[in-house]
Parts: structure tokens; sequence; C-alpha cells
């Protein structure tokens, strides 16, 4: 295990030589993020994902064209230029077999990715075997090894990464058109095929400059998972940018960290499980779309629901049970409120119980039960409120459907005060004037769902 | 990936198109178009002119090449052969006085945006390359939504939105655009009745101030009371004209059943005959 002198030398970046590998894979994150965004939204991952393998032959030809000119064939400029010259080929086949089959797009995705991959993997066995060169360390571009970086290299990755994401929020708008409704968008006339290959070229530019630390297997999760992730956080664009920027970053960050700490474990294995791993805390607890907030959100609704058929329930049997226009508050039997709705006798136990915690019953004889005096109160505006949407469901219903929130506290802040009043007037038959309004309905027994 | 290839070929032969018959003031002047998917037509010698203020129903079975129609006119998908006219030139001309509202089934509504921003992409266009929503941009976006009645939902991401209200947040970002012909697709489809209320009365507001307005429609039973020209389409036009004149038992058996069974019925005998 490394001691913390180590741990807080490599992610304070004190180290020279993990400096400039730390650096790279967090830059290379943040473009990742930004672009990964728009690979989501414009639903193209798996076209990315074949995009990068199909970079693999690009590379092989590449190292045997400069060993063929007298080089080492290891500098990668000229490895990253043949491995984009290959992805674009791949892309251009994924375009070619659509056009002129009738095959589906997985079709020709699934052919590219695998053909060229193939394609690659069998050049890099045949450039092994060319005289005066050794070719070994080239198949690091299938998994990523970060170890061989040098000073000129993160030069490059800097620059591409840095012009990636400046087009990237450049031209934000346009591509927001795009991948919401492309046909709109052709309609109003702008370029959606070149927007299509500017995103696709920007995708190409940060799988190529990861094919070193990350390789071309995991690359796209780098360019997904950031992305996804920072989607559950929010329900704007721009800031879902951001934030996926920020996990991009953060990942490749404490990926290369972690790496460069551990010798044995490979760059981009840990950079995606770190960006997968922010993924799934965000899965679970973003608040506007995780999985337990959204639990925590349905389970707070039903008890809020049992609460309000309670405490109705109540006031209802108060009010049967009363002649006269006021309605005071009394003891009522516990069978005559399980009667009242069809509800089982564990739940309205529970439902008791919640109501006691929460003081809204008082102690009362047995079998008996009584509201308190907040509970009472409770129990009126409850059932006021649920008259007042019922009348106003019933009066106006052709634009009731545009105001569903009908779980809101008060009814004045939907309907505003006026609205309210002419309900009131409704309610009022016979000019009764009760502070709770008679029901629209009857209301004895009664077994419907609201 | 499946837009991307159509428009390697531009869409239409707009060049060398001849558009000298067409009257000058026709919002719409459709001449002998053809569209084919996969070499099957879809629209088969096209010939429609529509008058200018008309609202103007578009009905025909399933498949009977509305949308197809719509998409056409506005250069979206590839014709075989015809011109269209908008105003007497060919649209790619005349994009500004066009607002197109399509299915509002044809994007996905869970997409990280709010109705004020969708509203906003009506001006990209008067904003160009690279130019942000301006303050004022996004007070007309709002003004539109209030037109819609649905100005206090600008906020709203639209995926919590109803299927009314993402069909109204559509026909404000075409009231955005500010256009003289608006071709909308099955804006009635699936909304409710306060929605369907507003569409008809922002119908009648655009034709007052002497917008065309061509709609794809699926319900004869309100379509005389919407529409006060109608375009009967089964492949061919079968009638085009003033809704009263136009709404015929015989135009309608002619679009919805009456020919399409005979021929049926002649390729039947003929099957019988070769057997």
């Amino acid at each position: 295990m490394p001691d913390w002198e180590d741990i807080i030398e490599v992610v304070l970046l004190q180290n020279y030589n993990t400096r400039l590998v730390v650096l790279s894979t967090t830059l290379l994150g943040i473009a990742a993020g930004l672009i990964g965004s728009f690979l989501l939204l414009r639903k193209r991952s798996l076209m990315g994902d074949a995009l990068s393998h199909a970079t693999l032959p690009g590379v092989a030809i590449a190292f045997a064209v400069m060993v063929s000119l007298g080089g080492t064939g290891k500098a990668l400029p000229g490895l990253l230029l043949g491995a984009t010259l290959s992805g674009v080929a791949g892309l251009f086949t994924m375009l070619l077999i659509r056009n002129t089959t009738r095959l589906r797009d997985d079709v020709a995705m699934g052919f590219v990715l695998s053909v060229f991959f193939g394609i690659g993997v069998a050049s890099l066995q045949m450039v092994q075997s060319l005289p005066g060169a050794s070719a070994a360390g080239l198949e690091s571009f299938i998994y990523g090894k970060t170890a061989s970086m040098v000073q000129s290299d993160f030069h490059l990755i800097a620059v591409v990464a840095g012009v990636a994401s400046l087009i990237s929020i450049l031209f934000l708008k346009e591509f927001l058109l795009l991948c919401f409704d492309d046909a709109y968008a052709s309609a109003q006339g702008w370029p959606t095929f070149f927007l299509d290959v500017l995103l696709l070229g920007l995708v190409t530019a940060v799988t190529v400059i990861g094919l070193q630390a990350v390789g071309l297997i995991l690359i796209i999760a780098f360019l997904i998972t950031p992305a996804t992730a920072a989607r559950f956080w929010t329900q704007r664009l721009l800031p879902m940018m951001l934030l996926s920027a920020g996990i991009g970053g953060i990942s490749g960050w404490l990926g290369a960290s972690i790496s460069a700490l551990t010798p044995d474990l490979p760059a981009g294995a840990v950079i995606v499980l770190v960006a997968a791993a922010l993924f799934l805390l965000s899965m679970l607890f973003a608040p506007p779309r995780g999985v337990i907030p959204r639990l925590m959100r349905q389970y707070r609704l039903r008890r809020k629901v049992d609460r309000q058929h309670f405490l109705r329930a109540a006031y209802e049997i108060l009010e049967d049970s009363q002649s006269g226009d006021v309605v005071s508050n009394s003891p009522f039997s516990f069978a005559h409120l399980r009667a009242k709705r069809t509800w089982s006798l564990r739940k309205l136990r529970h439902i008791l119980k919640i109501a006691k915690r929460e003081d809204h019953l008082e102690a009362a004889d047995p079998g008996m039960l009584r509201l308190s005096e907040a509970g009472y109160g409770e129990a009126a505006r409850v059932t006021r409120n649920h008259r007042l949407w019922e009348t106003y469901l019933i009066h106006y219903a052709d634009i009731a459907p545009s105001h569903v929130d009908r779980d809101a506290d008060l009814v004045e802040h939907i309907l505003g005060p006026e609205l309210v009043h002419e309900l009131e007037d409704f309610l009022k038959q016979d000019s009764i004037s009760t502070p709770v309004p008679p029901s629209p309905h009857p209301t004895s027994n009664e077994n419907s769902p609201s | 990936m499946s837009q991307l290839f159509k428009r390697l070929s531009p869409a239409g032969d707009a060049a060398g198109e001849d558009l000298s018959f067409h009257p000058e003031d026709a919002p719409l002047a459709i001449h002998d178009l053809t569209v084919a998917y996969h070499r099957k037509p879809v629209l088969w010698d096209v010939d429609l002119d529509i008058p200018d203020g008309k609202l103007v129903g578009v009905v025909g079975p399933n498949g009977a090449g509305k949308s197809t129609l719509i998409k056409a006119c506005l250069d979206l998908i590839p014709r075989a052969s015809g011109e269209i006219g908008i105003y007497g030139k060919p649209y790619k001309e005349q994009r500004h006085l066009v607002a197109y509202v399509p299915q509002r089934e044809s994007v996905d509504w869970d997409f990280p945006v709010s109705a004020l921003d969708v509203v906003a992409m009506g001006a990209y266009r008067r904003l160009g390359w690279f130019r942000r929503v301006t303050k004022q941009e996004s007070e007309n976006a709002r003004e539109c939504l209030d037109q819609v009645g649905i100005a206090h939902l600008a906020d709203r991401q639209i995926s919590q939105l109803s299927g009314g209200q993402q069909q109204r947040v559509f026909l404000a970002r075409a009231l955005m655009q500010d256009a003289e012909l608006y071709l909308m697709d099955e804006p009635f489809a699936a909304v409710d009745a306060a929605t369907e209320e507003a569409i008809v009365s922002l119908l009648r507001t655009l034709s007052e101030k002497g917008k065309t307005c061509l709609v794809v429609h699926h319900d004869l039973a309100t379509v005389t009371t919407y529409f006060n020209w109608l375009v009967l389409l089964n492949m061919r036009i079968v009638a085009s004209g003033p809704s009263e004149t136009t709404f015929t038992r015989e135009n309608l058996q002619k679009t919805y059943g009456g020919k399409l069974s005979l021929l049926e019925k002649a390729a039947e005998a003929l099957r019988h005959t070769v057997e």
C-alpha cells in the first residue's frame, strides 16, 4: 500500500512524471464530459463506440508507414493521425452501409466495430514482424497505458482537448437544436449534415487523444458515463454539460492518480471505474432524478394521501352525526371510521398510529377516537380543499387538466382567490354559510378512490 | 445516424425548377409532385394550389402521405419529381416565411430544456450562428407561450408537461418565427379539450391576421368547423376546395375507401383469372 506522503505527492501533482499524466487525463475528462453530453443527447453512443474501435487499423498502418520512412514508428502525432483517418473511414463505411442498403443502423455499427477491430488486431500482429523496428507497446492503444507519456504528448492532448471543448461551447445553440429536433433544424435552414459531421469530428478528436491514456475499448465509457451521471442532477442543458465536464475531469484526475500509486492498475480502467462510481452515486442520490429521492417522494405522497383520507373520513363522520350548520369536534367510534372507506385493519391501525404521532388524535375511551384541536382544524381544511377541487373539476372540466397539481396544500395558490370565491358560491347551495362547504356528492360509505 | 445520410443528397432538385406558372401570391403551389420511399410511391402526381389566408385542413386515411406532403414542402425529404413554390419561389429562398409544427411524437421530450428554451428555438434563425438567445427574444418567447395560454409553465422542464401542453409549446415555437405560412402536422392528435380549444382560437387569430395555415387533421367530425378550405388526400389529391363544396359523401368515399376497394376487387378478379 502506498503511504500518505506518496498519496499527497501524487494527488497534488508534486511529482513531475505523474503530473503530465494526471493533467492530461483531467483535460481529456473535461473535453469528454462536454462532448459526451451531445453524443448522449443525439443518441449516438453506439456510433462513438464503433468509431473508437475503427481507429486501431490506422495505428498499425501509421506505424508501418513511419518505419518505412526510416523512423522508429512510435511518434504519437503520426500514430494519432493514422487513428483519426481510419476512424473516419469507419464512420463513412457506416454511412455507406446505411445509405446503399436497407440494413438498420445497429447492424452497420456492429459490422464496422467488429470488422475494423479485427483488421486492427491482425495488422498489429503483422507490423510486429517488420524488420528494423519494434512494435512493442502499440497494443497499449487497446487498453490504454499512461507510463509512456512525454511532455510533447501532453501538449498535443492539452491543445486538442482545449480546442474541442471550446468548439462544443461555441456551437452550444446549434448542437442543442440538432439533438432535440433535427427535422425542425433542417426546415429552418441549419446545415444538419455539417453539424452532425462536426459533432462526430469532436468525438473523433476526444477518442484519438484518449487512445494513449484510456484505450480504444474504454474511451466510449469516458465519453458517455459523465454525461449520463450529470443528467440525473439537472433538467437544463448548460448545467448538465458543466457538471458532466466536472465529473469527467474528476474521474480523469482521480483515476490517473490512483493508477500512479498502484502501478499494477491500468489508468484507463481505473478512470472508467471512478466515473462509474460517480454515475452510481448520481443514479441513487441525485435529488431531481435519482432513484432513492424518487422513492422517498412516492413514500411521502402516499403518507400524505393516507393522512388526508383519514382526516376527511373523520370530518365527514362528524358532519353526518350532527345536525346543524356548524360542525363541532366530538368523539366517534373506531368501527364507524373503519366502515367509511375500504381500508384493511392493519392499514387503518398504521394510519392511526401516525395520526397519534402527529398529534392529530387525542386520548379517548376504548373503541372511540377523538381528534385533537390541531387535527380537527386540519380535517376541516383538508375536507374544504377536497370539495373545492371536486367542484372545480365538475364545473371547469375543460380547463382543469392544466392544473394537475392536485396534491397542492392550498387550492388558492393554484386557482387564485377569485376562482375560489366562485367555487365557494357554487358550493353554497341554499345559502347555508358554513366554514366547510357541503360535499357535491353523497359522502356516506364513500368507497371511491380519489 | 438515421438522419445523417439523407443530407448527403440535396433534398429536391431546386436548381432548374420552372416556377413561372405559379401565381406570385399563392402561399403554396405544388405541381406534379411525386415522392417515393424505397421506390414505393407515397405521393403521386400531386397538384395543389392553396389560396392566401385560408385555414386549410388536410385529411386522408393512414398512409395517405399527409405528413410526407408537409415534409416535401419543407425540403426534408427528396422528391422524385415536381416543383413546390412558396409565394412563387423555392422553399430554400422563402424559409423565413414558413413555420413548421412537427408531430409531437417526433422528438424525445425527456430532454434537458425548459418550455421557454424550446419556444426560443423559433428565433434561432434570426439570431444566426453562435449568438445566444437575447433577453428580447426570451421576452418574445414568453409572449408566444402566453398566446397559447401556458405562460405560467415557461420554466417547466418539457417532460413535466402534459401532451396537450407539449403540443402548445410546439405551436408557440412556430409563432416565434412570425411566419406567413404555417405547416402543422397533426396538432390535434391526442390533446385535451382545453388544448384543442386553444389551437382553434390560435388558428382563427392567425387567419384574421391574413396568415395561411395548412393543418394535417384526422377528425372528420370537426374538419368543416375548424377549416374553410379542405384538401382530401390519398396518395393523390382527391379534392381540394372550399370546405362546404369539398366535404361531400362522394369525395370522402373516394378518399377513404370507395376507390381503394374497387382497386382491390380488380386485383382480386385479376388474380382469379390468372389462376
